[in-house]
């Protein structure tokens, strides 16, 4: 069925608009994504010592992708069992997995669960959490700002101008003490028209690793509740950050205990190396059980226009561990390892940049908490240790510590060293 | 770590919270959305108690014993796949893999468009997601266009369009009184649409009506389309579900390509493949040259990045290892054909039955129709009293799915018909 004349059997009226050519014929091509773009770029490279510090997904001692043994055996389990169909889920996904999804964040013996004023949707990873949370605001809250710390992962934006909001920003990190700006957070955050959304990393701020201490998160609080802003979460490294899933949720759980609004995203891409499969959950508490059910069926409503009805086999998995004791133990010990080893690494760096006498203050690589490092380097240097050292990484001097291992940390530090002291 | 909880939860056991009590919910005004009304309806089936009842409700696939199925060639590709692979992120684009065997399958294995690299695809989340990727890629690069929609279609086409926020307008489409295709109405409203148009057009089996236009009919739109530079995209939900041959149910899309038409689609590996929970699908745009497909593409990726990121692994690998490899591709093939024959031979039987109860009506257009979906024939009020009275759940345009419907319960099905519509 090939056809005979590839230059057009019929002749289009001399009135159509474009004779022929594409509708598209004008349309230039997308500058690559900044952070996947860093693996594309890293891919193409052949040099042996090359090293992939760009996307944040963990990497073992070996420099490998790690599939945890508890969601191998959570795959073999359903697998084997021929009961399993590939049936729709809901459009709010899988209802097991929703519930446990909300303990997990929330905390079991949370309120707002148990009196059930919080919706949850199952929804892909963090990234669709935050968009089919931010399309409801769009369409549901009577304010479109939105106020995002300076700086924040760089989807953040596109995400929130997509769905119809309009980011705003507050000070955040300071590049001085490469820490928190808690000054200007608070004063940004009081400047802010009452009821504008706060995007809140929940722990491990990404692309900077700087989070607020207990007493800077209470204060926060503080001030969002008596300005009646809403908060929004974005919870991508629960238990990845400090090793402990309860402490790594104490932001969001703070919200939640006062009685107030919020949303939650949650994202198991790093906890349990979900990271394909794109499994999440949005929440929206609510204040009382009957709005929830209803700010739920309107979730539904944002939701079939996008995708219809969520992916089963990642929520599948979380929800077969999450439910099972023993698979749930398993679980916090691996992502415990995970968190430790990132830890480790950090230490090795400072280790290795001190031992080089590379000038400046690297404390901030210990201090700062997550899969990420903000180097404080700039695109000259990051530029150079890229072209010369093999080692890439985002232009804004972010480093995934999840890429680095014992055995790789000296050829970084020697790449920052050497750009550095050649480099101003 | 540990002082670090023991302040939390001090903070916890505060009582007097700034400013959180005493407000009121931010969503007070927020109405309950009314029910999906395809997917609202097998969640009122599930609740009801009774033995008798029919789900003819969602298009999915079910056997002769009225159970969801999992194709066997599924069954060997998760076995294969399982515990072998990593989970890490696809690229934006999705499998570049399960992307060619979409390909493969839509516009010929020996297409040139396909060897000249002149299609820009992506993996998108089923048809659903491949028409909203659709949706939104028009309205950045075409702010100005609208979309022509048949009367009637899925109801979710619609909602995404909407959201979009590309502006809707309608086509005729189906002929109520006959039943079938409103041909000659359907051709003026292409010949009047402004030049340029953007129309969504079902590929094959379409739904909810079943009536499709005739090869020598989808012939003539394609000319006419050309005439007046229209642009086709094709949604294609049911590819090798309608008539047991994917080739066959591809005819619509292959005219219009030799005809020359650059054109859009959308596909959807949840019915023909089974894979419906799994969400894998593939949108793909026909352009004039490599470069701007890959333009296309880069674009393309751009909207799914602020969606979703990246698609899921997990139903591409599926796809990919299914109609990668030849044993395993003919398998499908089989079974494919399996799922349509089995409902052709449901038509076959509703009709039968219909006529033998003596039903003045007539009931033709069952099999005259084609793919999952029967419609036509039941006026609302008549699709509620087949749920009150007989249990049996379909949509309220009187839509049927026909994968619903066994051995086992078209009789009782034919006898409730006959009795809210005599």
């Amino acid at each position: 069925m090939e056809s005979q004349n590839p230059n057009h059997a019929i002749s289009p009226s001399a009135t159509t608009a474009s004779n022929g050519d594409s509708v598209f014929a004008n349309i230039a091509k997308a500058p690559e994504d900044p952070i996947l773009g860093v693996t594309v770029a890293y891919n193409k490279d052949s040099s042996p010592i090359k090293l992939n510090l760009g996307v944040g997904a963990y990497r073992t001692e070996e420099g490998k992708p790690l599939v945890l043994n508890v969601v191998r055996r959570a795959e073999q389990l359903l697998v084997n069992d021929p009961s399993r169909v590939k049936e729709y889920l809901p459009i709010t996904g899988l209802a097991d997995f929703n519930k446990l999804s909300a303990k997990l964040i929330f905390g079991a013996d949370s309120p707002a669960i148990q009196e059930n004023r919080v919706a949850t949707v199952q929804c892909l990873s963090g990234t669709g959490s935050l968009r089919v949370g931010a399309e409801f605001l769009a369409k549901h809250y009577h304010q479109n700002s939105i106020y995002i710390p300076q700086p924040t992962w760089g989807n953040h934006p596109k995400v929130f101008t997509m769905a119809g909001l309009s980011p705003k920003y507050y000070r955040y990190y300071d590049p001085e003490t490469r820490g928190l700006n808690f000054q200007g957070l608070l004063e940004d955050l009081s400047s802010a028209p009452s009821g504008a959304i706060v995007l809140l990393h929940a722990c491990a701020h990404n692309p900077t690793g700087v989070d607020p201490t207990v007493e800077q998160w209470e204060q926060i609080r503080q001030l969002i509740r008596s300005k009646g802003l809403l908060p929004f979460f974005d919870s991508a490294y629960q238990g990845f950050a400090s090793g402990s899933l309860d402490a790594d949720a104490q932001s969001v759980r703070i919200f939640v205990a006062d009685g107030g609004e919020c949303l939650a995203a949650q994202s198991y891409a790093k906890n349990m190396g979900l990271y394909g499969e794109r499994v999440g959950a949005l929440s929206i508490v609510c204040r009382t059980a009957d709005v929830a059910s209803r700010v739920e069926s309107q979730l539904k409503l944002v939701i079939r226009p996008m995708y219809s009805n969520p992916p089963i086999h990642g929520a599948s998995i979380v929800a077969t561990i999450l439910k099972d004791r023993d698979m749930y133990n398993e679980w916090t010990i691996e992502l415990k390892a995970m968190a430790d080893r990132i830890i480790s690494m950090r230490q090795q760096l400072f280790d290795a940049l001190r031992d080089r006498g590379t000038p400046g203050d690297w404390s901030h690589i210990i201090k700062q908490i997550g899969m990420f490092t903000f180097t404080g380097l700039n695109t000259e240097q990051v530029a150079f240790m890229t072209k010369e050292y093999h080692i890439y990484m985002t232009s804004d001097g972010r480093i995934s510590m999840a890429g680095l291992s014992s055995r790789t940390v000296p050829h970084l530090a020697d790449a920052i060293h050497a750009a550095v002291t050649r480099i101003v | 770590m540990a002082s670090r909880t023991a302040i939390c939860r001090g903070l916890l056991r505060r009582n007097s919270i700034t400013g959180a009590r005493s407000m009121s919910s931010w969503w007070t005004s927020v109405e309950p959305a009314p029910k999906d009304p395809i997917l609202g309806v097998t969640e009122a089936f599930l609740a009801d108690p009774s033995p008798d009842k029919v789900n003819v409700g969602v298009g999915a696939y079910r056997d002769d014993n009225g159970k969801p199925v999992v194709l066997e060639c599924v069954r060997e590709a998760e076995r294969r796949i399982a515990g072998k692979m990593n989970m890490e992120y696809l690229p934006m684009g999705g499998s570049v893999k399960m992307v060619e065997e979409s390909l493969k399958l839509a516009y010929g294995e020996n297409s040139d468009l396909i060897k000249e690299k002149r299609i820009a695809a992506v993996q998108a989340l089923s048809g659903t997601g491949a028409c909203r990727l659709f949706a939104d890629f028009q309205k950045r690069f075409r702010p100005d266009s609208q979309i022509y929609i048949p009367v009637p279609t899925w109801a979710n086409h619609h909602n995404i369009w909407r959201d979009a926020h590309v502006p809707q307008r309608t086509f005729h489409y189906y002929h109520p009184e006959s039943r079938g295709l409103d041909f000659a109405s359907l051709m003026d409203d292409v010949k009047n649409a402004p030049n340029g148009s953007f129309f969504l057009l079902h590929a094959c089996a379409h739904n909810p009506t079943g009536v499709d236009p005739s090869e020598e009919q989808w012939r003539e739109i394609s000319y006419q389309f050309k005439i007046k530079g229209h642009f086709p995209f094709f949604d294609m939900a049911y590819q090798g579900f309608a008539s047991g041959d994917p080739e066959r149910d591809a005819k619509a899309i292959r005219i219009f390509l030799e005809d020359g038409h650059a054109i859009g689609c959308a596909q959807s590996f949840a019915k023909n493949m089974g894979l419906y929970g799994q969400r894998v699908g593939c949108l793909s745009i026909v352009c004039e040259d490599e470069k701007q497909s890959v333009a296309v593409k880069s674009q393309l990726q751009q909207l799914a990045r602020p969606m979703y990121s990246n698609p899921p692994v997990h139903g591409a690998l599926i796809v990919t290892t299914v109609l990668g490899d030849p044993e395993l591709k003919n398998l499908w093939l089989k079974e494919v054909k399996g799922m349509a024959d089995r409902i052709i031979g449901m038509r076959y039987a509703l009709r039968e039955n219909l006529e033998k109860l003596g039903s003045s009506l007539s009931w033709e257009h069952i099999t005259n129709q084609i793919g999952m979906f029967c419609y036509g024939g039941l006026t609302p009020e008549q699709v509620d009293r087949l749920t009150n009275e007989f249990h049996i759940y379909m949509t309220r345009n009187g839509r049927i799915s026909m994968a619903g419907v066994t051995t086992g319960n078209v009789a009782y099905l034919a006898n409730a018909i006959h009795e809210v519509t005599k």
